[in-house]
């Protein structure tokens, strides 16, 4: 009986998988009707990384007729382009820049808050458990009875030779 | 192995001492346990052969600037010149805007590389056209 349920899970499983491959998307048939991004990881992609100068595909592929003429222009000398012209063939093929990747952000303000946040709560926390779950100290944390311990420890001359007993002056009856 | 060992030292230590203005980029030493190590020269002008192929396609001048920038140098400006004339054959003009983008990346902490390459390459750049990033405005994005 036990073989035969694994192998009704398995063709379900199965059934399931094959379904979620053959609509080509990461979506699930059973998940409803929710609209994901997907990329198509089989095709070459855009990406801008500092280690990776040409990517393996241009940033716009689908150009404007203005964008396609320029494209044409491209093809002829480059002294005749002008700086404008130069800077939409570079944002034609890129999307960003190596000034523009590697600026800094205000994630780090972000971060830091956040962190103090939570080390703040964590406080809040634990000083309210000292106060309402700890329980109270026991009878021997009294200073009386510390002061009583002390002085029978003393008389039972404790470590002598170079602990407790030996920093006490008994002649003079004061620690030394 | 150990005068392997001390040639690999050496030719760092020469590395180390070129980095200045008026001098050779930067190369790697590569760490051969055995067999011969390939001189400065010999990298350059295979990568001046890879990038001079007349009939070099898209897909291999990228493969060529992406994997040249993997290395721990600085291209010397002959080979920038050559890549920079296969994007001219190829028509491809933002490519010679993002070579010289990725240069003064590489050159990292070491400023005076990338003003060196510029005046290196200038006569190229006149001919060709090209455009460097400073005259753009989109080196301060």
């Amino acid at each position: 009986m036990l073989r035969l349920t694994a192998g009704r899970v398995g063709s379900l499983l199965a059934r399931r998988a094959t379904a979620a491959l053959s609509t080509g998307s990461a979506r699930m048939a059973s998940h409803g009707h929710e609209v994901s991004d997907t990329t198509d990881m089989s095709q070459p992609l855009y990406y801008d990384s500092v280690d990776l100068p040409l990517p393996d595909r241009p940033y716009k592929v689908e150009l404007t007729a203005a964008e396609q003429s320029l494209k044409q222009k491209e093809k002829g000398p480059w002294n005749q382009l002008t700086n404008e012209e130069k800077i939409a063939l570079y944002r034609i093929k890129f999307c960003q820049t190596y000034s523009e990747m590697g600026r800094k952000s205000h994630e780090w303000k972000t971060v830091l808050g956040t962190a103090f946040f939570f080390l703040g709560l964590t406080g809040l926390l634990f000083w309210w458990q000292v106060l309402y779950v700890y329980p109270p100290h026991p009878r021997s944390f009294e200073p009386d009875w510390q002061a009583r311990q002390l002085q029978r420890m003393l008389d039972m001359r404790m470590n002598p030779i170079e602990g407790l007993a030996s920093k006490w002056d008994y002649e003079k009856g004061q620690w030394k | 192995m150990f005068s392997a060992a001390v040639r690999l030292s050496v030719s760092g230590v020469r590395a180390l001492t070129r980095t200045q203005p008026r001098c050779q980029a930067v190369l790697a030493s590569r760490c051969y346990s055995h067999g011969t190590q390939e001189t400065d020269e010999e990298f350059d002008s295979r990568w001046v052969t890879y990038f001079n192929r007349p009939d070099i396609d898209a897909w291999e001048l990228r493969k060529g600037v992406n994997t040249l920038i993997e290395y721990d140098l600085v291209p010397e400006p002959k080979i920038l010149e050559a890549a920079l004339r296969a994007c001219r054959r190829l028509d491809d003009f933002a490519s010679t805007v993002r070579i010289l983008e990725v240069v003064k990346e590489k050159a990292g902490p070491h400023k005076d590389i990338y003003p060196y390459v510029i005046q290196e390459l200038r006569p190229t750049l006149s001919e060709l056209g090209i455009a460097t990033p400073e005259e753009l405005g989109i080196d301060k994005a």
